[in-house]
């Protein structure tokens, strides 16, 4: 596993539950983080919702899998799935690859931006992964 | 340390089955083809399934070599803990094997089927009297579905009483089967933390039992290896508001003869005849779970029971509170024959004896490996022991890695990552039927792989050395899954 | 005891290193409120020899071929079992081998299971076996939820022609999660009435069983036609899969989840268990399959190994959220089974099934030459219904005293059925037995 001082923390907005949220043009695109793919290991399977489907900010909206592991998938905003990322199906050793770019998982048309703004930023995450 | 009892030997290699063959052969005896044939309507008809066409040589052989890829406790010491992988005695393989037994029809009359009925009756009062309950039902086939049916009698107790609860607490030691079979019922596990000692205080259930908590699923002794001290008092606060006990018998192995699962306060309790009752494992199953309640439950069981009346046994169907029927038939009957045969050979002494020396085994073990492997709980414990690798995570050498290496000097590893309250667990459960010959070996054999760690932790990284393969791709075989050719 | 090693020289050292006194010190935290006041009563050990005479005892009070003949069915089926199968499943490698978590040291296991799968997907179409569940019964249980996961909806239709014991069965596992049940009549001819399909919403699955109770061939393909156009999986329940030996199967017909009862192919009757829990799907719905599943890898050296997979599916991972609180399942009689498809061959099976039908054929034909009316048209595979005439009973009283069962009464589980017996031939029985039974039963 990674240290903590190797593991990559871009300029976006970040949850509790390690996923990060960064608005776009359409919406709100969503992934995990470097940690978060680094502890759980080589992913094998990503469960996602369908397109249309509306979630509440902390709803589960899918889960990840390891080998011997599953994490839920909790929404950073609420909000309606705009897309899913559909190569996760075929490959999802992309989150391993790349989990803030072709790792990422849903986008979502949030419901309230106000949601994003009160996410941790880079900084206020890497001080609680260090605890 | 002395050779160890890892060491290879001619393994042939032996492809699919499909791989095999040419079309024509036949491994089976037809008997006499006697009557016209009565060709269906070719709208209904096939030519049969793509299967490979072998003779008997081609069968035997195939597999007999898969067989010699295979670890038993015929092969080795298998100390994987919460299986209770003792010794399966062959004479009651033989037993069960009988012609009356292994060949009766399960819907024969009464009249016609006395033996098989008796026995079952007979186990029946064998067990409740082993666990200090008052009655039993032998329909489960396996321990998770004895949690559920024991789930299942809860569930129809309160129902009977007018109460529709919702929740059960569930304790973060316990077997994934616990929580999954009370979510089949539709209750919604509650889980609570043991305390720093490893057991549950009753405290933490008082916080958490309430009108709406069905009870608790409770494994005594639990999952690292010891005894639930606090049970009677745990008990009284989930029976005070109404709830029932449930314990999961899954570690029977270490009480017999001592414990009184009645005494203790539990209602409904499961037993794994496949654990402690010596029936062999079989790759994975058959198994059977029976499940012994106290007196106030008994007619909440599955239907059929077995009652006797003036010497002569019959299966009834007149309980009319009975949760129903969990098998088509009345459960794992062969497996029952396996149970019953144990006990009879054991008896009341040897049963005793058997709990107090797995007790012994796993207590030597603790004592002996304590300075060489970290002991998150250092207490007497029950049937088995639990230790970490955080000495040897240091090292970077985890669990995994140590559990493979014992593979290449002839032991089946131990119980790895369970129970998850302990990071990098290895869970050890010796059983009564190993020598202390053994014993000395497997704990000489993992004081070696403690040294390895240090001085040579690739060796550990890569094992095992000397099984027919080597670590296998979980990864890809879960990525892309094959699961038929 | 001859399965406890320990002398008393071992216990005295092994005691020492623990530091307890005696063998009761080892409980000392166990309270004394938990302990047993008495020691236990139970009957005095037996020797070897006692246990074999004792048991010897119990099997004869048992009424078993060759001294009877048993023209019994109904989910339970006797045929013949080469040796090499109990002999080859007897090795103890595969009889005292856990559940294969090291997959190094558990090949064995892992490839006759992946074998087992392979040839029970072939045998009833599908894409995907698991490695098996209790009973026919439970897995038609566990195939419903599995249903009413994938489809989010909570109601489930079952043919009525579906074994009585299995339907009570779903009943215990599927009222207490909020599922209904609704059960399909069934026609004249002895096949399910699926004309009320389409008139009940929203169903998460059908279950048909084909053959069904009754012996007869269902129209599994209109029933799956039909709930698709729903919305809804079709599930193909058996409980003689030799039938598939000439049936088209499962698959061919629409089914996606195909269980039933595998005891037919190898494994004793054993007066109803273990026998096989036999589970099967479409690939696309694997992630929602109870049970364990065995994959094809490759080793770090590149050679071809197997190992448990899909494992998130689990309850030792999921928990409460687990596709099925299964664990132990019912592997040594998938074993029996491989090895029994295995012993047939293509071939084989499918010459055995023809046989079955055409013994059951024979007596069904020579039944109702002697008068006897056989009730339901559709056609059968190695069961069939007869309705005698009445006061039956006491023909059938007589002819157990005789040693024949001839058949099952239906009117239990069927009370609109008085007089009518659910008869099963199987190629145990020769023309001759067939003969003396007609003779018999027409006296």
């Amino acid at each position: 596993m990674k240290e903590i001082d190797d593991l990559t923390i871009p300029d976006l907005r970040f949850a509790q539950d390690h996923e990060w949220a960064k608005l776009e043009d359409g919406g709100v695109r969503v992934g995990i983080s470097d940690y978060a793919q680094d502890q759980l290991g080589d992913v094998v399977y990503v469960e996602l919702p369908q397109v249309g489907e509306t979630f509440e900010q902390g709803a589960v909206f899918g889960a990840v899998e390891s080998v011997k592991a599953v994490s839920e998938l909790y929404m950073p905003v609420g909000g309606r799935i705009l897309a899913v990322n559909e190569k996760l199906e075929k490959a999802p050793e992309l989150v391993n690859a790349d989990p803030y770019g072709d790792g990422w998982m849903i986008v979502v048309e949030p419901a309230d931006l106000r949601q994003l703004d009160a996410l941790m930023n880079s900084a206020q995450y890497l001080a609680v992964l260090k605890g | 340390m002395k050779t160890s009892s890892g060491t290879t030997g001619l393994i042939l290699n032996e492809p699919l089955l499909w791989e095999k063959g040419q079309k024509g052969r036949c491994a089976f005896s037809f008997p006499e083809d006697d009557v016209d044939s009565s060709p269906l309507d070719p709208e209904l008809a096939s030519g049969g399934p793509d299967f490979p066409d072998l003779g008997e040589v081609d069968v035997v052989r195939h597999y007999t070599r898969l067989s010699q890829w295979n670890f038993g406790v015929d092969t080795g010491m298998y100390p994987l803990g919460s299986c209770t992988m003792k010794y399966n005695p062959k004479i009651n393989e033989k037993m069960a094997g009988l012609k009356g037994l292994a060949g009766a029809h399960p819907l024969l009359a009464g009249h016609l089927s006395q033996g098989a009925l008796k026995m079952m009756f007979e186990l029946e009062g064998l067990l409740t009297e082993i666990t200090g309950m008052d009655a039993a039902t032998l329909q489960p086939a396996a321990g998770a579905h004895g949690e559920l049916t024991g789930m299942l009698v809860i569930h129809a107790y309160h129902q009977s009483r007018g109460s529709a609860r919702t929740k059960i607490i569930v304790p973060d030691t316990a077997h994934g089967t616990n929580p999954a079979s009370a979510a089949l019922c539709g209750y919604q596990p509650v889980s609570v933390a043991s305390s720093e000692q490893g057991i549950l205080s009753p405290e933490a259930i008082a916080a958490v039992m309430d009108e709406d908590t069905a009870g608790i699923m409770v494994t005594n002794p639990n999952t690292l290896g010891l005894f639930e001290e606090n049970i009677r008092q745990i008990a009284g606060i989930v029976h005070e508001k109404g709830g029932q006990v449930y314990c999961d018998g899954a570690n029977m192995n270490a009480v017999m003869g001592i414990v009184s699962m009645g005494a203790m306060g539990v209602d409904v309790l499961h037993l794994n005849l496949h654990k402690t009752f010596s029936t062999p494992h079989g790759c994975g199953g058959p198994g059977s779970g029976p499940v012994c309640v106290r007196e106030h439950l008994a007619r909440f069981l599955p239907v059929p029971r077995v009652i006797e009346k003036n010497g002569v046994y019959a299966l009834s169907e007149d309980c009319p509170e009975s949760i129903g029927k969990l098998h088509a038939f009345y459960g794992n009957f062969g497996v029952m024959v396996k149970a019953y045969s144990y006990i009879r050979t054991m008896g009341a002494d040897g049963l005793k004896k058997a709990s107090q020396l797995a007790v012994l085994n796993a207590n030597y073990i603790k004592e002996r490996l304590k300075d060489v492997f970290h002991l998150p709980y250092d207490r007497p414990c029950m049937h088995e022991c639990v230790f970490s690798d955080k000495i040897q995570s240091a090292g970077k050498i985890t669990t995994l890695d140590m559990a493979k290496r014992l593979m290449d000097y002839g032991f089946h590893p131990p119980t790895i990552y369970f129970p998850l309250v302990v990071h990098g667990a290895l869970m050890i459960e010796p059983t009564e039927t190993e020598s202390k010959e053994n014993i000395d070996l497997f704990i000489e054999a993992l004081k070696s792989i403690a040294r390895e760690a240090e001085e040579n932790p690739e060796l550990l990284r890569q094992a095992p050395h000397k099984p027919k393969v080597t670590r296998l791709d979980e990864v890809a075989a879960a990525r892309k899954p094959q699961l038929a050719g | 005891m001859r399965y406890l090693p320990h002398t008393p020289d071992d216990i005295a050292a092994m005691l020492r290193v623990t530091g307890a006194g005696d063998l009761d010190d080892l409980f000392s935290t166990i309270p004394l409120n938990c302990r047993r006041k008495k020691d236990l009563n139970l009957p005095e050990p037996l020797t070897e020899w006692e246990l074999k005479a004792h048991m010897n005892a119990l099997s004869e009070a048992m009424a078993v071929a060759p001294d009877y003949q048993v023209y019994m069915g109904a989910g339970s089926y006797e045929h013949f079992i080469p040796e090499t199968v109990p002999c080859l499943i007897g090795r103890s490698e595969f009889v005292t081998a856990y559940t294969p978590y090291q997959p190094e040291i558990s090949q064995g296991t892992l490839q006759a299971i992946y074998e087992y799968q392979t040839l029970t997907a072939r045998l009833l179409g599908m894409e995907a076996a698991n490695a098996s569940i209790y009973d026919g019964a439970s897995a038609l249980a566990e195939a419903l939820l599995m249903a009413a996961r994938i489809t989010r909806r909570k109601k489930v239709a079952l043919s009525r022609l579906i074994h009585p014991m299995y339907r009570r069965v779903v009943r215990t596992y599927l009222e207490p999660g909020g599922h209904e049940i609704v059960e399909l009549p069934y026609l004249e001819d002895g096949r399910t009435d699926l004309s009320l399909l389409d008139a009940i919403d929203d169903l998460a699955a059908v279950a048909v069983q084909s053959p069904n109770f009754f012996g007869c061939i269902e129209d599994l393909k209109t029933a799956a036609t039909r709930i698709h156009g729903q919305g809804g999986l079709m599930i193909a329940a058996f409980t003689e899969p030799l039938a598939y030996g000439i049936l088209k199967n499962p698959g061919d017909q629409g089914a996606d989840i195909a269980c039933g009862e595998g005891q037919s192919l190898g494994i004793p009757q054993a007066f109803g268990g273990p026998a096989l829990g036999m589970f099967a799907s479409r690939m696309k719905y694997v992630r929602s399959m109870p049970g364990r599943l065995v994959g094809k890898t490759l080793d770090r050296e590149g050679r071809k190994g197997f190992v448990l997979t899909l494992a998130t599916r689990e309850q030792h991972i999921r928990r409460e959220k687990a596709t099925s609180n299964i664990c132990t399942n019912n592997t040594l009689c998938a074993l029996a089974a491989a090895v029994y498809m295995a012993s047939l061959g293509g071939t084989g099976i499918h010459k055995l099934a023809a046989m079955n039908r055409d013994k059951a054929e024979y007596l069904k034909k020579a039944l109702k030459e002697a008068g006897f009316s056989v009730c339901f048209e559709a056609p059968t595979f190695n069961e069939f219904v007869v309705k005698f005439p009445a006061g039956f009973e006491k023909t059938y009283l007589r002819l157990m005293d005789q040693k024949i069962v001839a058949g099952l009464a239906l009117a239990p589980y069927y009370p609109e059925l008085s007089e009518h017996y659910l008869l099963c031939v199987t190629e145990t029985k020769t023309r001759q037995d067939l003969d003396a039974l007609v003779k018999e039963v027409s006296k």
